[in-house]
């Protein structure tokens, strides 16, 4: 890996202000996506998956407070461009697809002029030729008759086939980075299979990374390269996906993949993490925020801030007394 | 939409048309004060009383008389008004475009502040233009029409003397009335070539229009900024954020069409409120239009009138909802395919 990564997070954090107070949302996350992989991030639901996304894609609402050491994509930095040079690049260079495709798409317009208003929006691309485009971009998508296709509404088509549109469109300009945050939630397996192998065949076919965001660790060990596991709002693990199955460095990943159903295990033989995420809007939160959850916790969990253990090459953990 | 939902829908109609002509026949039978006695004069006696009454053929019981309204109206008659000695369809007609003019003119002065307004208001929310949406709706919500309307002309005619007296559409000692055309003044003097008149027309609407307005200025800005607040916070306008598109298209191609089906939905709704409330306005203002008519009407227990009247509003109420129907299908393709 001696490559300058992709997009390089470090030390990013996050705050959102409510009523009820700041919401702690994330803690100095840190992770790389290299060229040419598909980077999985895993965790519960509240860990900070989809907000870290949010963040890197400028989504986040007026009441974010983002703070980073460091945010660079293909080596310009994110934080110190202006907000508009950003939004230029969003759906160019990085582009994000999302779950629940159906709702994810305006429900009122034809689907093609949904891809031709984000071909016309950044590329000189002339309306006439901006359909052919489209229709190509749904094509490579394998839309069966994309001529026809390209007048659907969103409501006419399957949810499958809302969420190959929604790549559809997110491919169109041929971005650097592919983020898809849980986008096969809602469907049926052998859809995601279908959709999961179309992101994996792309990435694979082009010069494009992704990011996978899923709580299904058992999906990110069939798709990923990498995977970084979430736990609300800290990265306590990442590392190449054969080593985190086969060794789960972290009491957390390791509750995680027993949890996760195998076609060997049966519903009874799961394991469950006991315990709640603690409350983000709390002041005390402890230096390992899986300290009340953690049946391995030592003294010095509560005194010294979480270590980066490098316990085998590209493999990270940030905790104590790794197992 | 083709041909055969449409007439679905207007087929959809009969049957509260129907309930309508009933309602109406009930309610006005329900009018206090006997018309007989009314028309019969101060002079008159018991006899001449029971003449009118037979003339008006209102000895007979309720049912026979139900069948003769329900005989005239399918040979589309109303009856005769006892306050004008015409014809009630003829009266209404004549009268009609007034009222249309004046609530028009109504709507359009509120759903050009109102739109603007509210879409400014949920794109920015908090902002100065928020709480002025804010403060605006809750004053057009609080104030009766007919008080603001006796206030402005208070303000703008006798304080003031920026608008001319307002009795009428137009007055007719400085300006002649056009050939009627449509009825609507505003276009009539415009078919004419007259444009003295046209400002005439315009001066008396305005004053009319916008205490009308004002009223539904509140429902129609408060929907449009929650409509679009809810199209700002969907998913799609994430999706359209997320592929970069401009705040422009994303405002308008993308949330302003969305949120466009509540505010037609909204419209509808407030003008047929609009047709309710002209009645008030045209009393203050003087306006020669329907609702003013069927203030008379009630006050002489004109049975023939008052039915007209509301089966008048009723029809229009029936023909706004299809109306507004049909729009909510050109704009969500999803209403046009429900059928």
């Amino acid at each position: 890996m001696s490559a300058p990564p992709l997009l390089a997070v470090e030390g990013m954090s996050l705050d959102f202000r409510t009523r009820d107070g700041r919401v702690k949302a994330l803690d100095g996350i840190s992770f790389e996506v290299q060229r040419g992989e598909i980077l999985g991030i895993v965790g519960e639901s509240g860990s900070g998956k989809s907000v870290s996304a949010y963040a890197i894609m400028d989504l986040l609402d007026d009441n974010a407070e983002l703070g980073a050491a460091r945010l660079d994509f293909a080596g310009a930095d994110l934080l110190a461009g202006d907000r508009s040079a950003l939004r230029g690049m969003r759906g160019r260079e990085i582009s994000m697809i999302f779950q629940s495709p159906r709702t994810a798409l305006n429900p009122i317009r034809p689907v093609g002029k949904q891809i031709e208003d984000v071909l016309v929006r950044h590329g000189p691309v002339p309306r006439r030729q901006a359909k052919e485009k489209a229709i190509a971009a749904l094509r490579k998508v394998r839309i069966p008759d994309p001529e026809r296709r390209y007048d659907a509404y969103p409501f006419e088509l399957s949810g499958g086939m809302c969420q190959r549109v929604m790549i559809a469109m997110a491919l169109a300009c041929e971005p650097m980075l592919l983020i898809a945050d849980e986008p096969t939630t809602g469907l049926d397996v052998t859809t995601q299979a279908v959709i999961l192998d179309l992101v994996r065949d792309l990435v694979d076919h082009s010069r494009m990374a992704a990011i996978l965001i899923t709580h299904d660790l058992g999906l990110a060990g069939e798709y990923c390269d990498r995977v970084v596991v979430m736990h609300a709002g800290h990265v306590v693990e990442t590392a190449p996906v054969a080593d985190l199955l086969a060794r789960p460095a972290h009491p957390y990943s390791a509750r995680l993949i027993a949890a996760t159903p195998s076609s060997a295990s049966s519903v009874d033989g799961l394991a469950s993490i006991p315990g709640n995420l603690p409350n983000l809007l709390r002041d005390d939160l402890p230096l390992c925020r899986f300290r009340e959850r953690c049946d391995r916790a030592i003294a010095r969990c509560d005194s010294d801030p979480l270590p980066a253990t490098e316990v085998a090459p590209g493999h990270l953990v940030r905790c104590w007394r790794p197992l | 939409m083709g041909s055969f939902s449409l007439l679905r829908r207007v087929a959809g109609a009969i049957p509260s048309l129907i309930g309508v002509i009933i309602v109406t026949f009930l309610l006005s039978r329900a009018l206090p004060g006997d018309p007989a006695v009314y028309f019969a004069g101060p002079a008159a006696n018991a006899e001449s009383v029971q003449q009118v009454r037979e003339s008006l053929g209102l000895d007979k019981s309720w049912p026979e008389q139900f069948v003769r309204y329900v005989l005239d109206l399918a040979h589309g008659s109303l009856g005769n008004a006892l306050t004008t000695g015409q014809p009630v369809l003829d009266d209404l007609v004549q009268r009609l475009p007034a009222s249309m003019e004046l609530t028009l003119c109504a709507l359009l002065f509120a759903v050009v502040l109102a739109v603007p307004l509210g879409v400014l208001a949920a794109a920015k929310p908090d902002s100065l233009v928020d709480h002025l949406c804010r403060a605006l709706v809750t004053v057009g919500a609080a104030f009766p029409t007919f008080f603001v309307a006796l206030l402005f002309v208070y303000l703008f005619y006798y304080l003031l003397g920026w608008v001319p007296q307002p009795l009428g559409r137009l007055d007719e000692i400085y300006y002649s009335m056009p050939p009627t055309v449509t009825g609507f003044l505003l276009v009539d003097t415009l078919l004419a070539g007259d444009l003295e008149a046209f400002r005439g027309a315009a001066a008396q609407l305005v004053l009319p229009s916008i205490s009308l307005g004002l009223f539904a200025l509140a429902p129609i800005a408060r929907m449009t900024r929650a409509a679009m607040l809810t199209a700002l916070g969907s998913d799609f306008v994430r999706t359209a954020r997320a592929n970069g598109l401009s705040r422009r298209t994303v405002l308008f191609t993308y949330a302003f069409r969305n949120a466009l089906l509540g505010i037609v939905n909204t419209m509808g709704m407030v003008f047929s409120f609009l047709l309710g409330s002209n009645v008030l306005i045209e009393q203050v203002f003087g306006w020669p239009g329907v609702g003013s008519y069927a203030v008379s009407a009630v006050i002489a227990s004109d049975y023939a009138a008052v039915q007209g009247f509301i089966l008048l509003m009723a029809v229009a109420y029936v023909l706004l909802n299809l109306a507004v129907d049909l729009v909510a299908g050109l704009i969500d393709p999803r209403v046009r395919f429900e059928g």
